[in-house]
């Protein structure tokens, strides 16, 4: 578990975190949502101390990460950015290797393993001996993420990862995290801005307005059904046509077309019969909560 | 040309003079201008004081330099270190800037991610900013390798300065051809060292050259087929 407690942090004069007090839960993915000013990279970095909070703690199963220098803290935490932030000068493989390498294991091993982790993030071993600027800005997000996931970390902090690549191979990265996530249990920490990528992923959504201030935390569920207030509602677009849908008339057979307030379709519900079957709709079953990206404004 | 056979060895003699005299001031300028670029890069108000002070010795005439150093130095008015530091002194001046742009251009994502790695700040520095500063190094040390090469002939008023010696004897005599030679052997050595850097350049920054192509250049060559390389 991480934990802020009553975390500022001050640039000069401007605060960028004020008073920010929040339980991150093991093994979850926790998605950090909010525009730019809300403190949102920051409060990430300060787990892997690229930031000091200027008062407040920060804890990892209790222990202050203050008190742990911040090289060793940062090579068994990983870390993914927007840029991939690839070595230019090292092939992928290296890159990849990159972690284990500084912490002393053999050339060998550490390639074995990087060529395991290829596979994993799918990412064919053709590519190893390539240098990252030859590589797709997906691919080399996924490299970025093999690269997180080198040193075998309990805890992969993501600040936008997939924020400059297309929305068809983002969407495939996504499910690449949850895939993972759900085979090594990592606890993850995800940043972003855009509301439905955050709605995707997370198993808590911490929704962050100026200076790091929590307007609603809870599941993508729980915030969709109930927003706090206005913000989080024209955050989440519940206050727009895209996420109130209705059951359009022209609907036929089984299935029932549903239109946004728009008047737009964006999908079809299964009605037997021509009636709506209500109940067991499972809340996990994220496959289809990021179709309402279609007008891709998010 | 008959001069030139007949001179084979003294040119030769020089060309190799030549070479040790003007490699030596690229490799210090070079080391030298490494940790100065380093610091003027770390430390915002040295940055400025740095680069106006060489800026100011690189104004010296080389020649007033040749006769003040020994005085500084101790050294005999002919001995050829007062040439090596001379040129030493003007190749860290050039280099220097181009060191804080090398440094300077790596990109500030990459140097955060490797932090974020766990690099720390003297291993950053050698393994991922040094390196990465490779290609501006590369530029800016080829200008100074020529430079030197053809600024150590004026060391010949002073006695050294290896080829330099055929202009001032050709001009004494006067016989241009022996000037000639020397221009063109000049030129010649300041090539070889260029290649050597391009050669060194591409053996040790094998990924700085390869990029994918770009979208039009694809393009081209699929519709071109033996046309555009």
């Amino acid at each position: 578990m991480i934990e802020f407690t009553d975390v500022t942090k001050t640039f000069g004069d401007s605060y960028a975190v004020e008073h920010f007090s929040l339980q991150i839960p093991a093994r979850q993915v926790t998605v950090l949502v909010g525009s730019s000013g809300s403190g949102k990279t920051t409060l990430l970095r300060m787990i892997n101390r690229m930031v000091d909070p200027s008062s407040g703690t920060v804890e990892i199963d209790g222990e202050d990460v203050a008190a742990v220098a911040p090289v060793a803290l940062r090579r068994r935490i990983g870390y993914v950015m927007q840029s991939s932030g690839l070595l230019p000068h090292r092939r992928v493989v290296d890159n990849i290797a990159t972690v284990p390498r500084l912490t002393g294991v053999a050339k060998e091993k550490a390639r074995a393993r990087a060529l395991e982790l290829m596979d994993v993030v799918g990412l064919d071993r053709s590519f190893a001996l390539r240098f990252p600027g030859e590589l797709s800005g997906g691919q080399q997000q996924r490299v970025g993420v093999a690269r997180a996931l080198a040193a075998g970390p309990n805890i992969l902090l993501m600040d936008e990862p997939f924020g400059a690549v297309d929305p068809i191979v983002r969407a495939d990265l996504q499910q690449e995290v949850l895939r993972i996530q759900a085979e090594t249990e990592t606890t993850i920490v995800f940043v972003t801005h855009d509301i439905d990528e955050a709605f995707l992923l997370g198993d808590q959504v911490v929704i962050l307005a100026e200076r790091g201030r929590i307007v609603q935390q809870g599941t993508p569920e729980e915030i969709l059904a109930n927003p706090a207030d206005d913000f989080v509602a024209s955050f989440v677009g519940s206050d727009r046509g895209k996420r109130r849908l209705t059951v359009s008339a022209s609907g036929s057979g089984d299935d029932q077309v549903l239109v946004d307030a728009g008047g737009y379709p964006v999908g079809v519900i299964a009605a037997p019969g021509g009636k709506l079957a209500i109940g067991n709709a499972s809340p996990k079953s994220r496959s289809v909560s990021n179709k309402t990206d279609q007008a891709g404004d998010a | 040309m008959t001069w030139l056979w007949n001179n084979l060895d003294l040119v030769l003699g020089l060309t190799a003079e030549h070479a040790r005299l003007s490699a030596l001031p690229i490799l210090v300028g070079f080391a030298a201008s490494l940790p100065l670029g380093w610091v003027a890069v770390r430390v915002p108000w040295l940055r400025g004081i740095l680069l106006t002070v060489f800026n100011l010795i690189y104004t010296i005439p080389a020649l007033a330099l040749f006769v003040v150093l020994p005085g500084i130095l101790g050294t005999k008015i002919l001995d050829e270190l007062n040439v090596v530091v001379a040129l030493s002194l003007y190749a860290t001046a050039m280099m220097l800037r181009g060191t804080v742009d090398g440094f300077a251009s790596v990109s500030g994502d990459v140097l955060q991610s490797a932090t974020a790695q766990g690099y720390s700040g003297t291993s950053r520095f050698w393994k991922v900013q040094l390196p990465l500063a490779g290609p501006v190094l590369l530029a800016n040390l080829r200008v100074v390798s020529v430079s030197t090469v053809s600024l150590l002939s004026v060391a010949a008023l002073i006695g050294s300065g290896g080829l330099g010696r055929l202009f001032t004897e050709g001009y004494n005599r006067p016989f241009i051809d022996e000037i000639v030679i020397g221009i063109v052997f000049t030129v010649l050595l300041a090539l070889l060292f260029d290649a050597i850097l391009v050669i060194l350049g591409r053996l040790l920054m094998p990924w700085s050259r390869r990029r994918p192509a770009s979208p039009r250049a694809s393009f081209l060559r699929s519709i071109l087929p033996g046309r555009v390389a």
